[in-house]
């Protein structure tokens, strides 16, 4: 068995023995599944009422993917313009740290306010969560390049654009792809938290109504699609990562090996 | 002290400096001001001309790296004048290759669109890039990496080479647009001695068959006598130039001949005048 195999076996037993244990302590103890349901009986629940929760983890994943949509844009687009400007960096750095220190369930009201209930406070709450590691990530990708490569260019005499294009923004892709998987999570919790506030629709609003008539195993299914689909975004994403910037990781790989 | 570019003073200064391709005249440069500023250049004059090979050495911090930058045009001058191809740095449409002591190459690309770099960039060859870049481009590519010893390697990635490979392609990258003025800031720096040597012979033969007007910034004396047909040494602080010294040596030159009593007796006036030129308070340490 080569040793990549056995460390890959080694956490999924991990992983299983974590959900086996947590069923028989349930068992030994007498838990009962209004305080903590057994991992049988989430699944249970979730195949039982699979039909109604699909709409709702449809829903979630629509808006949690239209707002990490543009949040990649704007991120990007900002991330590009705070890195290549020192006094975009120095005015806007500031405004973001302060802006992403709010917590979001108080802007959702706001939302709310502007544009009623329903998908789009979803959308721009799942937008702003995950805006900020992209844009922090693209603006360091940008700004470390290195000064005497930009000498090499700019002794070319390339356009502030051409260096961005050919130099900055391939140098900024790892940082890009590596904030994806954190923006990607971070999109979930934007649109849950809108759903559990303003919404008829969506698992946040799921997990609410199920949890305020006490059925503790729904709220558990619906907390495990969430899992499932966050960690299934996980992987598309670290799947491009290592597609697109495989230089970066192969350098690492190669100064082990 | 800016220069103003109207076009009859254009015309004035190529009659004037039309016999060098680089012209610096009393150059100063200050980095920062008031009491914490620092002389990185002092009232310099150079002049280079077309196809030159000139080399400057001098201690560290005798502004050497600073006439490089101030000749690509990366910095402009506290004062004084810097003409290039007879107008004024920045205006002229010359093509500028440079390699450095870190070979710098990028590392998502491989070999080929790595030294490919500049011709995304420079015009004409910016214009034909799309059209070419498969074809004649990847041809005169391979030349160039073979013509350095790297032949078959232009598919590999930076980190699947050694620092003298890269720094090999670094050079190839510099000159793949046919520079009219090549700057090297101790490109061979960071090598073994077999290596350097090695790639002193071959930056010779690219000299001799391109012939662009190169700048050598180094700190090996033997290098700059091997490489150079002009040696300029450089005092720190406030940074000038002091000696200039002809390397008459035919070419092509060998390693053989850095150990001729002539080569010999260089090399030692240059150690001379560059230990003489040290800032005090540096031989007082």
């Amino acid at each position: 068995m080569n040793p990549q195999l056995r460390r890959r076996m080694a956490s999924a037993a991990l992983i299983i023995g974590f959900f086996v244990a947590w069923e028989l302590l349930c068992l030994m103890f007498g838990v009962k599944d209004i305080v903590l349901p057994r991992p049988t009986q989430i699944l249970e629940t979730l195949w039982t009422r699979l039909p109604a929760i699909m709409p709702h983890a449809a829903q979630t994943l629509y808006a949690t993917l239209v707002g990490f949509g543009l949040g990649i844009v704007w991120g990007v687009l900002l991330g590009a313009f705070i890195g290549s400007s020192r006094l975009a960096y120095d005015v806007a750095y500031p405004l973001l740290v302060g802006f992403s220190s709010i917590p979001k369930v108080a802007v959702v009201p706001i939302f709310v306010l502007w544009f009623g209930a329903g998908t789009v406070p979803a959308v721009l709450t799942a937008m702003i969560l995950c805006i900020f590691p992209i844009v922090v990530n693209v603006a360091t990708g940008l700004a470390t390049t290195e000064p005497e490569l930009e000498d090499v260019m700019r002794a070319l005499k390339a356009s502030r654009l051409d260096i961005l294009v050919n130099v900055g923004l391939p140098r900024a892709m790892p940082y890009f792809f590596a904030s994806l998987k954190v923006a990607v999570t971070q999109a979930f919790v934007g649109t849950v938290i809108a759903e559990t506030v303003a919404s008829n629709r969506g698992i946040g609003n799921l997990m609410m109504i199920a949890s305020s008539s006490f059925d503790v195993p729904l709220v558990f299914a619906g907390l495990l699609v969430l899992a499932v689909l966050g960690v299934g975004l996980y992987v598309i994403f670290s799947f491009i990562e290592v597609r697109v910037t495989g230089w970066a990781l192969r350098k690492d790989e190669f100064a082990m090996g | 002290m800016m220069l103003m570019a109207s076009p009859a003073h254009v015309m004035a200064s190529e009659a004037a400096h039309g016999e060098h391709f680089v012209k610096l005249e009393k150059v100063t440069l200050t980095y920062g001001q008031g009491e914490r500023s620092v002389h990185a250049l002092d009232e310099t004059d150079l002049a280079i001309d077309k196809g030159d090979f000139i080399a400057l050495v001098g201690p560290s911090g005798c502004g050497k790296s600073t006439i490089l930058k101030l000749v690509t045009g990366l910095i402009r001058a506290s004062s004084g004048y810097v003409f290039v191809a007879g107008r004024e740095v920045g205006a002229e449409p010359v093509r500028v290759g440079m390699a450095f002591q870190n070979p710098t190459l990028l590392p998502w690309l491989k070999l080929r669109e790595n030294v490919m770099l500049p011709l995304k960039i420079v015009p004409p060859f910016r214009q034909k890039y799309r059209a070419k870049r498969k074809t004649e481009f990847t041809d005169r590519i391979e030349t160039l990496l073979a013509q350095v010893g790297l032949k078959g390697f232009s598919d590999k990635y930076p980190w699947q080479l050694s620092g003298g490979m890269l720094q090999r392609a670094s050079l190839c990258r510099a000159l793949v647009h046919e520079p009219q003025l090549l700057m090297l800031d101790e490109p061979f720096g960071a090598l073994d001695q077999f290596t350097r040597e090695e790639l002193w012979a071959i930056m010779q033969e690219l000299w001799m068959t391109h012939r662009p007007t190169v700048v050598l910034v180094t700190h090996d004396l033997k290098e700059a006598a091997y490489l150079a047909n002009r040696i300029c040494v450089m005092q720190a602080r406030p940074g000038r130039i002091i000696d200039e010294s002809v390397v008459a040596f035919p070419r092509p030159r060998t390693i053989a001949m850095s150990y001729d009593a002539g080569f010999v007796a260089l090399t030692q006036r240059l150690r001379e005048l560059i230990v003489g030129a040290r800032p005090e308070k540096e031989i007082a340490q």
